[in-house]
């Protein structure tokens, strides 16, 4: 049999936590559903455009009876849950249901809290929360009347606006003398305020109501100093109060909320709580984007999977009226530590203000010119450290150039006709069709939809912005965090995080273990899965080549005419004849129709077929070559400059150096590929400054540069430290690319996770913490003990592969 | 056309979750195994550029293309949406872990 799962509070919390949950384990539980609303679910976010008449109610519905019907829900709407009796694990309804759970889920939401002053119950009083406010308020909302709305926060402010849009005379009542206190400072609400008025919004602030005047009807409101204004109606809107009475009055512990773990259990077990009305590590919640997040965690312990863990949340918030640009994120008043950054331009309305703590963003508020709001907010979120831009952050993504995070220009002012990705030859007015046309929220949608930012990634960027800015108001339904790919809705850190605790040893367990929804699943998922396994347990897991793209199961690059390239490692690019004839022979032999030397000092044999790779990479060991990697998301080359030996400018010997560096690292596995480079001197003939680690010699040692990209994107490397012997330079480089292999996520570059963890993080963890920089070192050397075996021997000695790899012939 | 079944090579040789090519008069042909060792067959030519289907990884009944990342489902040899195209399939059947299509 079924196991019973009840759900108190039919709202946005409570349903998406079934919808996740559906997705999850469809088959796990009996779900029965009570709403004191006579409705199914719908967006309580886009009431105020209900309000303004901008949308029916119809519009907003996204749960209808159907689709409880066809989940097998039982919706018990209109009824309510008055009491719980945890010992017999059974609820009770106002209209006499009775229902035993195993599994209870209360998601019952807020109230909008009354201030209890003289006149608070008269006719004509009404929060503003769900439908039955909203039908209240229209009725009494004839033009002319006069409304009067308590509280200039977020909420009150779309009262007001949808009032006044009905035609009323609309006065807004704040306690104190900045609107939306929670959420912007004192200039950027004088602006709002400003812009507001010139609607014809009138604000009475600071100000203090003391009576609701009226008998049985409102008729006026009067204030602590005595002033009077006339009202049909009052809009009661200063907080909300979460609904915890039911839970109390079974005895689960409150205190302003109802008080959950991290898996979202209230402290009775067989208990869930997620939305408003829960208290999780003392924060209340008031925006659905956590709320969400809550959800997704709750179901998947629901499914009894036990990976998630809520953490809480950082939220931004919009405010919902037309022609009015606001955002605000965070701690954006500032404080002790912190450091502020403001940009006022009073005769554009524009005002933007961060801040900043170790130069990491902590708070937002942006007024009149919000586009890069979606930008701060990420970097925000992944604490990123700005250092590289902070001259230029406040004009925008489009002035940061190309340091990483940067676009040329804003995706919001381009022309449809402009080119958006140069890989797909995708214009934006074609992202923005699709995204309206086919209702696409996610980044992903609009990669396979469109195939913008699905090859090489580089306008990822641009397309979110152009998402986030067609998408407008539904901001916050886009979905945080990034799964690792659709079979599974962990992402990468998760996923990481579960081969180490639970110890998987395969990616079979791996899938089994983490619930993935397809059988073996996908070409993004298998190739990061086969990774992370290889990098937690170097010495025991065996690579699976099934899972590895083309190139890494033949090591050769697969060309656009199906055949392939081969490349030869050439230590630190030094050669002679010896190597040189035998390459030549192997060309001969071959007949391989086109020889280059590649951007990193190699010899690349192109245009050999499949069959024939097996007898090239023989001839090729026999000459003493190893494979070149070429073609893996691993060491590449280590490119080096003539250095000390011949120059007359070298300061040490670049070419040795290098030398010893490619044998320490060749073979090794990375997140991507990875470039080193050494150059004997600054003049850097070797280009080091834009490899993932650059060495440059200095009359007085070494200097490490870090996270250089020569790509799509340039960036030049961060320096990471400067040493005086060959030897730290060893060791530098293995902790380095081991806190690389370890933390950055698959087919991310050094470039972008540097920015995303900051090069602070990677300077506390290779150069303050020595004992740390030793331990990455000693793992780094110790992975390479069973990663330096050159796969070409070992495939060409693999008689059954290279069968495999000949075509089948057909018997005549 | 000719409809006879024609032995190709026992299960074993198609690697699982992998492929193998078949050299015709009329193109190549991949012969793909799936991790539930179910075989289908397909012309070896994406429906994007011609990418060699064989050589992409195989994920359930599905081949992502090792080219540009188009999916092609291997019963059927039509693309995955958004994407559009077909690549000719070929019937296949296993007999006592041997392996025959029909051209
Ligand atoms: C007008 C308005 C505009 C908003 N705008 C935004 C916005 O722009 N962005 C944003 O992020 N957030 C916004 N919010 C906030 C957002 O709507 C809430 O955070 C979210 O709806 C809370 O979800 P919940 O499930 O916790 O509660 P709710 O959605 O309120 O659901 C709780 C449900 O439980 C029912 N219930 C309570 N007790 C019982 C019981 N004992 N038995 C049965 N049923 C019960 C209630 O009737 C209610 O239907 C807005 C809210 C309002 C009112
Ligand atoms: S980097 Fe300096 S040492 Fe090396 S070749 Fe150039 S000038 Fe000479
Ligand atoms: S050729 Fe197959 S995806 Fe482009």
């Amino acid at each position: 049999m079924k196991e019973k799962l009840v759900l108190v509070g039919n709202g946005m919390a409570g349903v998406r936590t079934l919808e996740e949950l559906l997705k999850l384990a469809p088959d796990k539980y009996d779900i029965s559903v009570f709403g004191e609303e006579p409705h199914g679910n719908y967006n309580r976010i886009l009431l105020s455009p209900v309000l303004a008449g901008d949308k029916s109610f119809a519009e907003i519905v996204t749960h209808d009876a159907d689709w409880y019907r066809k989940n097998g829900i039982t919706l018990y709407k209109g009824d309510k849950i008055v009491a719980i009796d945890r010992k017999k694990r059974r609820v009770q309804s106002e209209n006499g249901v009775e229902l035993e759970y195993d599994r209870l889920l209360l998601a019952t939401g807020s109230k909008p809290f009354i201030l209890p002053i003289p006149g608070h119950d008269l006719d004509g009083v009404i929060g503003f929360r769900d439908i039955h406010d909203v039908n209240r308020m229209l009725q009494a909302a004839a033009p002319g009347k006069h409304a009067v709305v308590i509280g200039g926060g977020l909420l009150g402010l779309e009262a007001a606006n949808g009032l006044k849009k009905r035609g009323m005379t609309v006065t807004v009542v704040h306690l104190l003398d900045t609107l939306m206190e929670r959420q912007l400072d004192k200039a950027a609400a004088d602006l709002l305020k400003h812009e507001l008025e010139s609607t014809g919004l009138r604000f009475h602030m600071p100000a203090q109501t003391e009576a609701i005047l009226g008998e049985p009807c409102v008729t006026g409101i009067r204030f602590k100093d005595g002033i009077e204004l006339t009202a049909d109606l009052v809009v009661m809107s200063v907080g909300i109060k979460p609904n915890i009475e039911l839970a109390k009055s079974c005895g689960i512990y409150c205190e302003r909320g109802i008080i959950v773990s991290d898996t979202l259990q209230t402290f009775d077990p067989a208990i869930y709580a997620v939305g408003e009305c829960v208290q999780h590590r003392g924060s209340l919640f008031g925006l659905v984007a956590p709320l969400f997040e809550q959800a997704r965690v709750c179901s998947n312990h629901l499914a009894e999977y036990g990976i998630a863990r809520y953490q809480g949340s950082i939220t931004s918030t919009k405010l919902k009226v037309t022609g009015i640009d606001l955002f605000s994120a965070g701690e954006f008043q500032g404080g002790e530590n912190h450091e502020t950054l403001t940009l006022q331009d009073p005769a554009r309305g524009i005002y933007k203000k961060l801040v900043l703590q170790d130069n990491r963003i902590k708070g937002a508020v942006l007024y009149g010119d919000t586009v890069d709001g979606a930008w701060y907010f990420q970097l925000m979120r992944e604490s990123a450290d700005i250092s590289a831009f902070r001259e230029s952050i406040l004009f925008g993504q489009a002035h940061v150039g190309d340091s990483g995070y940067g676009n040329e220009n804003k995706a919001v002012n381009l022309p449809d006709s402009a080119e958006i990705c140069g890989c797909n030859g995708v214009c934006k007015g074609d992202v923005v069709k699709a995204i309206v046309e086919k209702k696409l929220y996610t980044l992903e949608e609009v990669r396979a939809h469109t195939k913008a930012s699905s090859s090489c990634g580089s306008c990822t960027g641009l397309v979110e912005q152009i998402l986030a800015s067609t998408l407008g108001g539904d901001y916050s339904t886009a979905p945080s965090k990034q799964a690792l790919c659709a079979c599974t809705a962990l992402t990468h850190d998760e996923v990481r995080a579960a081969i180490s605790s639970a110890a998987y040893q395969t990616i079979r367990d791996a899938m089994a273990g983490m619930e993935w929804k397809t059988p073996d699943g996908c070409s993004s998922c298998r190739p990061a899965l086969n990774y992370y396994l290889l990098c937690r347990w170097p010495g025991e897991y065996r690579d699976d080549a099934q899972s590895r793209f083309i190139n890494e199961r033949t090591h050769a690059n697969i060309q656009k005419d199906g055949t392939y390239s081969v490349v030869p490692r050439i230590w630190g690019g030094v050669t002679n004849s010896h190597e040189l004839r035998a390459i030549a022979d192997v060309a001969d032999k071959y007949e391989v129709p086109t020889v280059k030397i590649t951007g990193g000092q190699r010899i690349d044999l192109l245009g050999i077929k499949k069959q024939d790779l097996p007898g090239i990479w023989r001839d090729l060991n026999q000459a003493g070559f190893v494979s070149g990697h070429a073609y893996g998301k691993s060491l590449r080359t280590v490119k080096t400059c003539v250095g000390k030996d011949w120059c007359r400018f070298g300061t040490q010997d670049s070419t040795g150096l290098g030398i010893q560096v490619e044998k320490m690292t060749w073979g090794s596995w990375t997140p991507h590929k990875f470039k080193i480079a050494v150059s004997g001197c600054p003049r850097n003939c070797a280009e080091a400054t834009i490899k993932d680690l650059g060495v440059v010699c200095v009359d007085s040692g070494y200097e490490i540069h870090v996270g250089g990209n020569g790509g799509i994107k340039v960036r030049v490397t961060d320096l990471l430290v400067k040493v005086a012997t060959e030897a730290e330079v060893l060791e530098y480089t293995g902790a380095f690319m081991q806190l690389y292999r370890e933390e950055a996520r698959y087919l991310e570059r050094t470039a972008p996770w540097i920015e995303r963890v900051g090069l602070a993080y990677v300077k506390h963890r290779i150069v303050d913490d020595r004992r740390g920089r030793e331990a990455l070192y000693q793992g780094f050397v110790a992975a390479q003990q069973n990663a330096q075996i050159d796969p070409w021997a070992e495939l060409a000695g693999n008689t059954e592969y290279c069968r495999q790899l000949a075509p089948l012939t057909l018997p005549v | 056309m000719n409809n006879e079944w024609i032995y190709i090579a026992a299960l074993d040789e198609i690697p699982r979750q992998g492929a193998r090519v078949i050299e015709t008069g009329h193109g190549d042909i991949a012969v793909f195994r799936t991790l539930s060792d179910q075989v289908f067959a397909l012309r070896d030519h994406c429906p994007h550029q011609g990418g060699p289907l064989s050589q992409g990884i195989v994920h359930g009944e599905k081949v992502t293309c090792p080219l540009h990342n188009w999916v092609i489902e291997l019963n059927s040899g039509v693309a995955v949406a958004p994407d559009e195209g077909c690549a000719q399939r070929y019937a296949v059947k296993v007999e006592h872990m041997q392996v025959f299509v029909a051209l």
